[in-house]
């Protein structure tokens, strides 16, 4: 087995607004093997096997299964053609039993054509026992952890008796034992003929189960080789191996005193001692894996979530911060990583989204100092270049970049001393990302402390004084601006560190 | 100017008049509406003698009800409780200013100056609302269950404190606000066009003000943003509730007697007000302006039909329309 070509795709190309995720990818998979598919955050190895599950529709390209040319417009196409995903955030119904999640919308049904649940349950049980899986089919699936509920989708894909299956990190969420039950159930798997796309960061596992590697990198297909030929460092090389150029201008400004010191943060099972120093005039970069802990630790500095240990000073006194309002009051400010979702409010005015966080520093005894407001907001409007036709637009109306600003407005308005940002130019376009970098360099000119976390490589390496490396929710290395490279980065970020 | 341009020149081009439209279109349905009456109403009942202010002051307590409802609104809420509250209230004040002399009154021989009657009716509000408010921020309880669980329970209330029976015989002094002129206007308008000013005020230049309609736009950036989501819940119903019960001392003294049965259904014709102004369910949208406007509609269309003599059974069909379009215009507008 292994020779038979069972998925080919070929000139994949995908767009999104303001980034190309996908440029004349091909990929080949042959029936009865475990390939492992590689690369940074936004290489596109998600986009791709979306395309491929029916999630996305490519702008360009073809899909032959088995020497067949087909279309998939949507994911039912995509089961019936034998293509199951396992996403990385699970679906399930969390109030149906097991049984019912596995035959969701296929229902076995007895002759009055109501549902037979009976019958479910026992197709159930077979499954669970071919591959041996120990599960009742009629528990609750809220009841299960994450890890079982895993073992469900999978079961799920199994028994639509798919011949490609893909996992899309599987492994970011379940203990070791777990994994080495994956990793049986897996071998099976390819065992019976099933192809199996491995999406995953953690190079030990990819060692370990998989017969090709594709590494991508920016969208495109660098290489495809088979697991034995290659070593952890080769792996490296291949995913980073980009030319570097200088789109992100960090000036060189004197670095001032140290203004906030993080010491020995930890919330359990999230992230785990972390200690840092920040300083006037600094940008660091806090880079890493998605799920590596990373804005969870902006969220339990700024007071977002509860912190088991750990202390927090802030130009030299120790502060206690229990929610945002008072890390505002400290002096902090936190641009959220998810624009729509917790930055940006659509149905209000550009006016009220710049002055919800600093209200207070315009009204004494509660009542609004409406002129003062309108200056700052104003002052704000030409000092950052935000294209609105005025300051009562809905904020939803703006360009991401210029909703972008409007936040950095709100933020810069409260007069910290320590701004935090998360993704500062997530889903932004070229030219709107070159200002919010200026815009940063700016801050930090001014004696501003910047603490930055982004997925994006040339971010990192672009813009930080100094980087922090983060993965399992610990910090695993720092660089100096000098040190830092790729190679180095990455090597941190995939370093499995013991669980948090 | 020609069609070919649209967009350049005076002030009245397409876009400007679209845009004009657009923001006064509840004012220009309700002026339509008023002067369609104005012309088929028999004899021109509807401008003679006293008509229009008495529908003023007949929606002057759905009004109020429907202010408090709006904030609910706005913050992604719903105050079901209002009409139940507002019994409570009106049977609460009442026995505090009965005569006296009155055999039946529920503490015969009683009568509090009317001022700490309308003080009583207020508190009954505020503790209500405020209840309500903590059990959404506190206990979570979606807006929905724990303020129709309020509707009952206040509800229960009015008819135990009142052993069911109408609370009647009123001191003269507290019928003055219901009855009564201050510079020729009602009573009623004169509390009613109050709180209007005053809640605007409170909406639009106070921090609290702004607060409600950050937690509507999207409660998440509102928190991170530093604002105390749960204290601002329960000042919102504690707000809706104060409303609830001053529309109980209005109603009471306007009907010079309480039962406790009375405000049973307000809170929807309250909440459609709000909703025909333009306050949105999907959060951070509604003025005071505009729910007035959507009250008097209301009120109009009830006064108007009558005055047609359109059978109160068909009222109701068309009333339920007209909430139903208002919200087909609003999705629209926000799409």
């Amino acid at each position: 087995m292994g020779d038979e070509v069972l998925l080919r795709m070929t000139g994949i190309s995908k767009a999104f607004p303001g980034v190309q995720a996908l440029d004349d990818v091909h990929l080949d998979v042959e029936a009865g093997t475990v390939h492992a598919l590689m690369g940074e955050n936004g290489a596109g190895k998600s986009t791709l096997m979306k395309v491929l599950a029916g999630i996305y529709r490519a702008d360009s390209g073809s899909i032959e299964l088995n020497g067949r040319e087909v279309n998939i417009p949507d994911s039912a196409t995509a089961l019936g053609l034998g293509i199951a995903m396992i996403h990385q955030e699970l679906s399930p119904v969390p109030a149906m039993t097991v049984a019912e999640n596995i035959f969701l919308g296929r229902e076995p049904v007895n002759r009055f054509r109501l549902v037979d649940k009976r019958q479910m349950v026992a197709n159930a049980r077979a499954v669970f026992d071919r591959w041996q899986i120990d599960l009742d089919p009629r528990r609750v699936m809220k009841t299960l952890s994450v890890a079982q509920m895993q073992m469900v989708e999978i079961a799920k894909a199994i028994s639509t008796d798919a011949r490609l299956v893909i996992m899309d990190e599987p492994t970011s969420a379940i203990t070791e034992r777990e994994v080495e039950h994956l990793h049986r159930m897996i071998r099976s798997l390819r065992e019976t003929g099933v192809s199996v796309i491995y999406i995953t960061h953690k190079m030990d596992e990819v060692f370990k189960i998989a017969d090709k590697v594709t590494v991508f990198r920016d969208g495109r297909h660098v290489a495809t080789l088979p697991a034995a030929e290659l070593d952890r460092q080769k792996l490296i090389t291949l995913m980073v191996g980009r030319e570097l150029t200088h789109l992100f201008p960090k000036e060189d400004v004197e670095i001032g005193e140290v203004v906030m010191s993080v010491r020995g943060l930890t919330r359990h099972g999230v992230i785990s001692d972390i200690t840092f120093d920040l300083r006037r005039g600094e940008i660091l970069g806090l880079a890493g894996l998605m799920g590596a802990g990373r804005t969870e630790v902006l969220e339990a500095i700024f007071g977002v979530t509860k912190v088991d240990a750990g202390e927090i000073v802030m130009k030299g006194k120790a502060v206690h911060i229990s929610s945002p309002a008072d890390a505002i009051e400290a002096g902090m400010g936190l641009l959220t990583e998810d624009r729509k979702l917790t930055g940006i409010m659509g149905v209000l005015s550009v006016r009220d989204n710049m002055t919800i966080a600093n209200l207070n520093r315009f009204s004494p005894g509660g009542i609004l100092r409406k002129r003062q407001m309108e200056v700052a907001c104003q002052g704000q409007r030409e000092a950052l270049a935000i294209k609105t036709p005025s300051l009562a637009q809905l904020v939803r109306n703006l360009s991401g970049g210029n909703q972008q600003k409007v936040l950095v407005s709100r933020w810069l308005l409260t007069l910290p001393d320590v701004l935090m940002i998360d993704e500062p130019t997530r889903g932004i376009d070229v030219g709107a990302k070159s200002e919010i970098h200026r815009l940063m360099s700016g801050l930090a000119k001014e004696g501003k402390a910047i603490l930055m976390v982004s997925s994006e490589m040339p971010e990192i390496l672009g813009m930080s004084d100094r980087v922090l490396v983060m993965a399992g929710g610990r910090i695993t290395a720092e660089f100096s601006r000098a040190e830092v490279t790729q190679e180095r980065v990455l090597e941190a970020a995939t370093l499995v560190a013991p669980a948090a | 100017m020609t069609a070919a341009a649209p967009k350049t020149g005076g002030l009245l081009t397409r876009d400007t008049l679209t845009a004009f439209v657009r923001k006064y279109l509840i004012v220009l349905i309700f002026l339509a509406m008023c002067v369609l009456l104005a012309i088929f109403s028999p004899n021109h009942s509807f401008v003679q003698g006293q008509n229009l202010i008495n529908v003023v002051r007949q929606i002057s307590v759905i009004g109020l009800l429907a202010l408090g409802v709006m904030l609910c609104i706005i913050a992604m809420g719903i105050d079901l409780s209002l009409g139940s509250v507002l019994g409570l209230s009106a049977v609460v004040t009442a026995s505090l200013v009965q005569q006296a002399g009155w055999k039946e009154a529920l503490y015969p021989g009683f009568a509090a100056p009317f001022f700490v009657a309308v003080l009583a009716g207020l508190a009954v509000g505020i503790i209500l609302g405020a209840v309500n408010g903590s059990l959404i921020a506190f206990f979570r309880i979606p807006p929905f269950i724990a303020t129709l669980g309020m509707m009952t329970i206040a509800r229960g209330l009015a008819y135990i404190y009142s052993n069911g029976r109408p609370v009647s015989t009123l001191i003269p002094d507290f019928l003055f606000l219901g009855g009564g002129d201050i510079l020729g206007i009602p009573v009623p308008i004169v509390i009613f066009g109050t709180v209007i000013v005053l809640t605007h005020l409170m909406l639009n230049f106070t921090r609290f003000g702004r607060h409600v309609y950050a937690i509507g736009g999207n409660e998440t950036a509102a928190r991170v943003s530093g604002v105390n989501i749960g204290r601002t819940k329960i000042l919102i119903y504690t707000f809706s509730g104060l409303m609830a019960g001053l529309g109980g001392v209005v109603i009471t003294a306007r009907v010079q007697s309480a039962t406790p049965a009375l405000g049973m259904g307000y809170e929807l014709d309250a909440i459609a007000s709000a909703v025909i102004g333009g306050t949105s369910f999907a959060g951070g949208i509604g003025t005071v302006w505009g729910t007035v406007v959507g009250a008097l509609i209301i009120g109009v269309m009830n006064n108007g039909l009558d005055l047609l003599n359109v059978s109160p059974f068909y009222q109701q069909v068309v009333k339920g329309v007209i909430i139903i379009v208002a919200i087909i215009i609003d999705e629209r507008k926000n799409r």
